[in-house]
């Protein structure tokens, strides 16, 4: 079980120094590049957990799409590309910083607390839970009805998204 | 493999985001910040999935990304109005309600 192990800590490293990257870097495309960082070493920790289809929808959607979409934005706000600082943060920075290892603190406290000890098994069962006939069963068996929600808000959100960003 | 290895990477991921969210000003860095926080939640959903042997868990996953797929097409776009309307994409400029 060690390569499991390595792989899921050269994952978590590369996640964590590129999601403060996000919220610390100056350049706003930098920014943008290291959440495609993120995105991808989560659908890594996904292939990781046996949950394949989930995976590569997260590649497909998020750094596919939903990317695409941020360098869009900062293309149409015409972003500062500067590097001085106070031009993306405001300066709320420290209380800011505060809340966050507050809650961090809160949280690793409590999940150590609670799930300390306890270990996913690896079985051949959860090997074909991840199969893309699994979740498609489940999804159009159990989930219906949330599914059809889901497809109406997603039309909602498009026309709503065309109807503020067309210019009169 | 311990379960708590990818649930304090979440922890992590979420108290990151909640750091942009608060720290940051121009409005498409906050919606790139609310994207960690998402998909914390996500990795924590996936995490369960496998740990109870449920595949509800990885359902539950891909309703968060199709739900954060629209969050990110209307925020944008407001994010674009407020641009248009102010000449800049900081949120801090967003002070009409004040008295």
């Amino acid at each position: 079980m060690w390569e499991q192990d390595v792989a899921f800590w050269i994952i978590a490293l590369a996640m964590a120094a590129a999601s403060i990257g996000v919220v610390r870097s100056r350049n706003i495309v930098h920014a943008a590049l290291y959440l495609v960082v993120v995105l991808a070493g989560a659908a890594a920790l996904y292939i990781l957990l046996v949950a394949e289809f989930v995976a590569w929808v997260q590649v497909l959607i998020y750094i596919g799409a939903v990317v695409i979409l941020f360098l869009f934005g900062i293309m149409l706000t015409r972003a500062p590309m500067g590097t001085e600082a106070g031009q993306l943060d405001n300066d709320q920075r420290w209380g800011a910083a505060v809340v966050a290892l507050f809650l961090l603190g809160v949280l690793v406290a409590l999940l150590v607390d609670a799930f300390g000890g306890t270990n996913i098994r690896f079985s051949d069962a959860l090997v074909a839970q991840g199969k893309t006939a699994t979740v498609g069963d489940s999804l159009f068996r159990n989930f219906l009805v949330p599914f059809e929600v889901v497809s109406m808000l997603l039309l909602g959100a498009l026309v709503g998204a065309v109807v503020l960003a067309r210019r009169d | 493999m311990d379960l708590n290895y990818f649930l304090i990477l979440s922890a992590f991921l979420f108290c990151v985001g909640v750091y942009g969210v608060l720290a940051r000003k121009n409005g498409v860095l906050v919606l790139m910040s609310v994207e960690l926080m998402l998909n914390a939640v996500s990795i924590n959903l996936i995490a369960f999935s496998a740990f109870q042997h449920n595949v509800s868990g990885q359902i539950f996953a891909l309703f968060v990304i199709t739900i954060a797929a629209a969050e990110v097409g209307v925020g944008l776009a407001i994010v674009l109005l407020i641009y248009r309307n102010l000449k800049s994409p900081d949120l801090d400029k967003i002070d009409e309600l004040k008295g």
